[in-house]
């Protein structure tokens, strides 16, 4: 069975040890979190967490299980089929000089994002779009020299 | 009204009809154990350690199906239950473990006996809480209550802050209301039992596999029912011993590992394995490739990250087990599905292999363990409720004792601890003052929770404990016999210590048998009097446990070792 890249959308109890539990689950049964991200929803007793993950269609099935078995967790979606549009941001740190400046801002334009902080000879960058985008971008910007990079999970609705 | 944190905790034990708890005091918990002092109604067990405080909640929990208690203080006293904890969730066992904890302004500062206990027992529990808020207390242990007997059991830990214990709060009406997440509907099981019901009704060879999920689920008479509907034989793992009664004529005795080489071969060859409660261990589905190779499999389990988990079900039904039969004779109308003629032919292969190799062992001159467990069954006729400890005792007791009610075989069956068996055994007395309890151990099991026979003796608790003494960690000494060449490293426990002795001191009873011709005496003698007993039978030290499937061989490939083969 092939193995596949998995969004899964949990919505559970707002309480300090909800990420705690979700993460002791993938951790102590063998899988692997490639990103997540959480936060409240409109209920503010609600927090909403997408995590990416990679297995086959088995291991997609059993990790959704013992997620529903945690008392905390309301609800498992796997988003993986639906097809939804998928998004992370990223932040990128890098020397910003009158030589580079129109290769970078050339990329930026490219992908919608925008300068959000300059600082002498460096700037910060904000980008958002599709994952593979992200990818792209940071590595036409990594060619040209970057000094850091922060950047999100995956979002979607 | 005003409360403070301790009364509102007792009043939440009350609510849960909780009339008894295992526990051990500290600091954290003095407060606690001050209102106690005033409490009616519930009775406290002071153990010897905290393990034992955990252990004997939970063999009380097995034993009367209800959810066990106990309570410990913070620091070493909350990790000193983990090893308990784990046991429990490991089984499905309901219980519920309050652990004191520092103040919650001390919390995370490296406070004296703080630990983070919640976070420690996280993967080990089924759920648990920290309560932050006096408000929250009595919900909480509600809540913790409910979770620990709903669905699939579990432990389920209370973590409370000294400073919530010493506060105080104005007695509402709905400060003991239950805040849960409401719980996902039930999948309806109706398609799932129709396919189940054809599948039956064209096998010929069917066999049932019932585990622990038949227990906690109280569906034995509804299992009884079933089996007489289908005339199937009925074959357990560990956890399910009891659910069928063992004197039974299609009886097939514990399947797996060590299971018997009847129960190992209908499984091996029926056409439909009908599973209840069962989660397929690696103990009793060895290689798992080579499982049931020619049945078709209907699973029932409450929790679905069973179904499927080991072993490819072909219809699963998602369901309490007595719901779940039930819906099956409902649906059968009454009618036998699979009547006596029609699986004659299999019933008769199958009292063949019974004939070719029963359970059995050879008579000498040094006791046979296996011999004082026969003698202990019939002695006590089959009406004893036994706890054991874990390795060959464990195996030889789940062989030659036969369980014909539910809820009298406590044994630690997923985690395997040693030291199980005599707090268990403490717990199970507890609940049946009038019955008589005996712990089956070995000499290196019985030393990991020994203090707990000071508890057994504080409240005259008159438990039996039945010592298979052979001087050697039995079970690690069987596979080093086996697979490493007899290489007995490190677990050759050669005696200086004297059971009788250490009974004594403790103000037990101590008996010692070292020939065969004193086992009976001792046991009668020991069975019959009123107090905490050790009897220490000194057995043959190098026997080994028989059938046996090598790990990572096929059921069909058992050790017979000395057993009787007769020609098939």
């Amino acid at each position: 069975m092939e193995i596949k890249k998995s969004v899964i959308s949990i919505l559970a109890s707002n309480k300090p040890d909800v990420l705690a539990r979700i993460a002791g689950t993938f951790s102590g049964r063998g899988f692997n979190i490639d990103s997540i991200t959480a936060n409240v929803t409109g209920n503010p007793r609600i927090t909403r967490i997408i995590i990416t993950t990679q297995g086959n269609q088995d291991t997609i099935i059993k990790i959704e299980k013992e997620l529903n078995r945690l008392v905390d967790v309301h609800q498992v979606t796997d988003l993986t089929s639906l097809d939804l549009p998928l998004r992370e941001m990223i932040l990128i740190r890098m020397p910003m000089t009158g030589e580079n400046h129109e290769k970078i801002m050339e990329i930026v334009d490219r992908y919608h994002g925008e300068v959000i902080e300059t600082g002498s000879g460096y700037g910060i960058l904000e980008l958002t779009g599709k994952k593979e985008d992200m990818d792209n971008a940071l590595s036409s910007l990594e060619l040209l020299g970057i000094d850091d990079f922060v950047r999100t999970g995956s979002v979607t609705l | 009204m005003k409360l403070t944190g301790s009364q509102v905790l007792f009043k939440a034990l009350r609510e849960e009809k909780v009339d008894t708890i295992f526990g051990y005091p500290g600091g954290s918990v003095i407060d606690l154990y001050d209102e106690l002092f005033h409490q009616e109604g519930i009775k406290h067990y002071l153990v010897r350690h905290e393990q034992g405080a955990v252990h004997a909640a939970d063999g009380y929990a097995r034993a009367t199906g209800k959810v066990g208690v106990c309570l410990v203080t913070s620091g070493p006293g909350a990790t000193n239950t983990v090893t308990g904890i784990a046991n429990a969730y490991a089984d499905s066992i309901p219980i519920v473990i309050l652990t004191g904890q520092v103040p919650t302004h001390m919390i995370g500062k490296d406070a004296f006996q703080e630990v983070d206990i919640t976070g420690i027992t996280r993967p080990c529990s089924k759920h648990n809480f920290l309560v932050r808020k006096i408000d929250d207390l009595g919900r909480t242990i509600r809540e913790a209550f409910y979770i620990a007997h709903s669905g699939r059991p579990g432990p389920v830990l209370v973590d409370i802050p000294k400073d919530i214990l010493q506060g105080t709060l104005e007695e509402t009406e709905l400060f003991m209301k239950i805040h849960l997440p409401p719980e996902p509907p039930k999948e309806p099981i109706d398609e799932a039992c129709a396919a189940a019901l054809t599948m039956i009704r064209t096998a010929r060879k069917p066999v049932i596999f019932a585990g622990g999920g038949v227990l906690r689920g109280k569906a034995v008479s509804e299992l009884m029912t079933f089996a007489n509907c289908i005339h199937a034989p009925v074959t357990a793992s560990l956890m399910g011993l009891g659910a069928f009664p063992g004197t039974h004529p299609r009886w097939l005795g514990m399947l797996g590992m060590h299971g018997t080489y009847y129960a190992n071969m209908a499984v091996s060859h029926c056409d439909l394995l009908i599973a209840v409660g069962v989660r397929f261990d690696d103990r009793v589905t060895s290689k798992v490739a080579e499982f049931a190779p020619h049945a078709k499999i209907i699973h029932i389990d409450i929790d679905p990250v069973s179904i499927n988990k080991i072993v490819k079900s072909h219809v699963s039904i998602i369901s309490d087990c007595r719901e779940a039969l039930q819906r099956l004779l409902s649906m059968a109308g009454g009618e036998v599905l699979l009547s006596a003629d029609q699986t004659r032919e299999w019933l008769e292969q199958i009292e063949k292999w019974k004939k070719a190799v029963p359970l059995s062992y050879c008579r000498s001159a040094k006791i046979k363990p296996q011999y004082v467990i026969e003698k202990l069954y019939e002695l006590t006729r089959g009406e004893a409720i036994i706890t054991t400890e874990v390795g060959q005792n464990q195996m030889w007791a789940a062989q030659f004792y036969r369980f014909d009610h539910p809820d009298t075989f406590i044994s630690s069956g997923g985690l395997g601890t040693m030291g199980f068996g005599l707090p268990a055994a403490i717990g199970a007395q507890v609940a049946f003052p009038d019955r008589l309890v005996v712990d089956i151990a070995g000499d290196g099991s019985i030393q990991m929770n020994i203090q707990e026979l000071a508890t057994a003796v504080h409240y005259n608790l008159p438990v039996k404990v039945v010592i298979l003494n052979n001087g050697f960690l039995g079970m690690v000494r069987q596979w080093q016999e086996m697979f490493y060449g007899r290489r007995y490293s490190q677990t050759e426990m050669k005696q200086a210590l004297d059971f009788v002795k250490l009974a004594e001191a403790f103000g037990a009873v101590g008996l010692r048998a070292t020939k065969p011709e004193e086992v009976e005496e001792v046991l009668r003698k020991g069975l019959e009097t009123p107090r905490a007993v050790m009897m220490d039978f000194h057995v043959e030290p190098e026997e080994q446990v028989y059938p046996m499937v090598s790990p990572g061989a096929g059921l069909t490939d058992m050790k017979l070792g000395n057993l009787r083969r007769d020609a098939d």
